[in-house]
């Protein structure tokens, strides 16, 4: 019978598999913004199984509003992905020290 | 029966394909392996009865960010081989950070096998109606309930849109645009003249 462990396990799992991505892919910064995707995968998971777990829709409408943060995280990411490029001709993240900050 | 054997299909698809996404070493195939991995997440939801978030993950991610992301590594000239120069170095600290951080999700499953906190349950007001479908009952509950949130969501997006269009922008010299002022003050008495010309004079070959 699956229940609603099985769910929390996969999500857990997803989200370790994001946060190694990140680890791994450090200096490519597309495959670190598909990672930040996948962890925010896992969080949804783990809402909308609560949510059934509950029967409480609440859960469904956050997962909805993370998809929204979501989407635009990803979009104005690569926007700023393709600017940095257009000024570097490279997307390596260890050279993105130029405001010396 | 049918629901244990779709769960662990969806499930190990989405896991192995998540770990394909983080590995392979062409970004072409991470984006093709995310999209698997939203795909069969979007089952695993679907399982669940919360099918308007399973669409809505196959419309949003796989038709909208993913094409995104693929646009984007396609666009970008980019030596992915150099790229990876990083990836033995960071793997021993990335899997230490992994396991102490699956470690602790095991601790926190576990415990709430043997007994979870009592938190308190749902005061049923968000619960779905009797004889309503999913969509029908979230859409319910968003446009009363969350009506707020839900508006400063739309507020969000606009001003993603805006930011990544102000970002990638950009005014071209060798281009010839629309000039709207310059179209806006021209006015008709100035823009046409009336002519007569006799009868074989208006025209000079």
């Amino acid at each position: 019978m699956i229940g609603v462990e099985h769910y929390v396990v996969v999500s857990s799992i997803l989200f370790v598999l994001g946060v190694l991505g990140i680890f791994l892919n450090r200096k490519n910064v597309i495959v670190l913004l598909m990672a930040i995707e996948l962890i925010l995968l896992a969080v949804n998971i783990n809402l909308v199984a609560f949510s059934a777990f509950l029967h409480d829709l609440t859960g469904q409408i956050f997962a909805m509003f993370v998809l929204t943060v979501a989407a635009g995280e990803a979009a104005v990411g690569l926007a700023i992905l393709v600017i940095y490029f257009r000024g570097r001709g490279s997307i390596a993240v260890d050279d993105v020290n130029r405001m010396k900050g | 029966m049918i629901q244990t054997f779709a769960f662990y299909l969806f499930a190990v698809l989405t896991i192995a394909s998540a770990a394909a996404t983080i590995l392979s070493r062409n970004p072409v195939h991470s984006v093709l392996f995310l999209i698997l991995a939203f795909f069969n997440a979007a089952g695993l939801m679907m399982l669940t009865g919360a099918e308007f978030i399973a669409m809505l993950l196959i419309i949003v991610y796989v038709g909208a960010v993913a094409v995104l992301f693929l646009f984007v590594v396609m666009m970008l000239d980019i030596d992915f081989a150099e790229l990876r120069a990083g990836f033995v170095k960071n793997f021993p600290l990335g899997m230490l950070v992994a396991v102490v951080l699956l470690a602790e999700m095991v601790l926190g499953i576990g415990a709430y096998k043997a007994g979870a906190l009592n938190l308190g349950t749902p005061d049923g007001t968000a619960a779905t109606p009797v004889g309503a479908s999913n969509i029908e009952a979230i859409g319910g509950l968003m446009y009363s309930r969350y009506l707020f949130l839900f508006e400063a969501a739309g507020l969000i997006l606009l001003v993603a849109m805006v930011g990544a269009i102000v970002l990638t922008h950009r005014q071209r010299g060798d281009t010839r645009g629309q000039k709207v002022s310059k179209q806006i003050a021209r006015r008709p008495d100035e823009a046409t003249v009336n002519v007569k010309p006799e009868v074989g004079k208006g025209v000079s070959l």
